[in-house]
């Protein structure tokens, strides 16, 4: 509780600013009300402080420098094609590239679960239902492997007799021609590409060994 | 808050609040490039809080932009039971502290800012004034004294005014945006206002309102 006769000049001063917020005791706001009416210097006081946050709270006493805004807005748009860049170049590249990773991975799972070693030659088959303990006959520097006395095999000289599981561990893949039994596209009928494939054999054993036997 | 005698402030008509909010949700939601237009009536504001700090127009200004760039960055952040002026002013606040801290400005203090500021600041003048009209804010001249007695008063003073009364903060998030106490900001915003007010009574004495139509013999309130 405030006594009005305890309110003198420099408590009204002190609370001018919190009654400005209509903050404080109420009895208080109540003394200093009366004290107003009767008091002509801080009513004075009270009328200035006033003054004083209505002109600096008006909008106009905010001023920026010239261009300012337009600096602003460019500054931001350069932002957003930033960000929408970003966007664009994530939404772009990433899918696509996270399929493809995923396909990749995919493969790569099947192949350990099923393949052999690395193929010799990009145009090789391994092969199906070949026995692994059946004996097959590899030269060096050939990517093939045949039953022995195959007509297709180059720089006897060299030749060497292991099981189909070594001849394939070793990268090796069956002859096309004595091995066609166990060959995927033979198997499939389709004549037209195991020729194909017949020659481009020949030609790169032919190369291998200086135009072949 | 605002009672009988209390400084009654502009408050946000609901419709600009309104389109506020909707402007906000679609920029949350990724429509980008409206987040000027959310900014754009407070640009003045974000450029005043910085200057209020910083005292220089080109770190003012870089760093108002850095703070409307931060605003943008965190924009899902916002959560709509908080102004956004406020926050926006906040972060701005935020980002010129920071620049005066790491820029390590010396700033040079007056005598009035290493006094105790709970001492009491006793008011100069008491002549019978009357109420400015905003309409002298038209004139530029007018401005540039109001901003001239604003710059002389100490920082901590002039920063603590700025955020209130001219950034509208209220007291508490005026202390949370300047790290200091409510009590603090309430003694610190008393001798702001009383000595804003003595200077432009005394501003009043050097003509700066002379072409305004006050009757003769009394000052402006």
């Amino acid at each position: 509780m405030v006594n009005n006769e305890a309110v003198n000049c420099e408590r009204v001063w002190h609370e001018i600013s919190n009654y400005l917020e209509g903050d404080g005791d109420p009895t208080l706001r109540a003394a200093m009300d009366e004290h107003f009416r009767t008091c002509q210097r801080c009513s004075s006081v009270l009328e200035g402080t006033r003054n004083v946050i209505r002109l600096y709270g008006d909008e106009r006493m905010m001023e920026a420098p010239s261009g300012f805004g337009r600096r602003l807005e460019r500054r931001i748009a350069q932002n957003v094609r930033v960000t929408r860049g970003r966007w664009s170049v994530w939404s772009t590249w990433l899918v696509p590239v996270a399929a493809l990773v995923l396909i990749a991975g995919g493969l790569r799972v099947a192949n350990s679960l099923t393949a052999g070693p690395e193929l010799k030659s990009e145009h090789a088959q391994p092969g199906q239902g070949i026995p692994p303990d059946m004996m097959v006959v590899v030269t060096s520097d050939a990517k093939v492997f045949h039953v022995a006395g195959c007509d297709f095999i180059h720089n006897k000289q060299t030749e060497r007799t292991l099981t189909a599981k070594e001849a394939i561990r070793e990268g090796y893949v069956p002859c096309l021609r004595c091995m066609r039994e166990y060959l995927h596209t033979a198997a499939t009928g389709h004549s037209t590409l195991g020729a194909e494939a017949d020659a481009h054999i020949d030609t790169e054993e032919g190369t291998a060994h200086g135009g072949g036997e | 808050m605002v009672l009988n005698n209390a400084v009654v402030r502009n408050p946000v008509p609901d419709a600009a609040t309104t389109r506020e909010q909707d402007l906000i949700a679609r920029v949350q939601r990724g429509q980008n490039e409206l987040f000027y237009e959310l900014v754009k009536p407070y640009e003045r504001r974000v450029y005043a809080a910085a200057f209020a700090i910083l005292r220089n127009e080109t770190d003012a200004e870089d760093v108002a932009q850095e703070a409307v760039l931060k605003a943008f960055a965190n924009i899902r952040q916002f959560r709509a039971e908080a102004r956004f002026s406020t926050w926006l002013i906040q972060i701005t606040v935020n980002e010129a502290l920071m620049r005066r801290r790491r820029e390590r400005t010396v700033v040079m203090e007056g005598i009035d800012d290493r006094r105790d500021e709970e001492s009491d600041y006793a008011p100069r003048d008491f002549a019978d004034w009357r109420e400015i009209p905003s309409e002298a804010l038209e004139r530029k001249e007018v401005r540039q004294k109001l901003a001239e007695a604003l710059a002389s008063l100490d920082r901590k003073y002039r920063e603590v005014f700025v955020l209130r009364d001219m950034e509208q903060l209220n007291i508490q998030e005026t202390a949370d945006a300047l790290g200091i106490s409510v009590a603090s900001v309430k003694t610190r915003l008393l001798r702001a206002r009383l000595m804003l007010r003595d200077l432009l009574a005394a501003g009043w004495e050097q003509g700066w309102f002379s072409r305004l139509p006050f009757e003769k013999g009394n000052k402006p309130w």
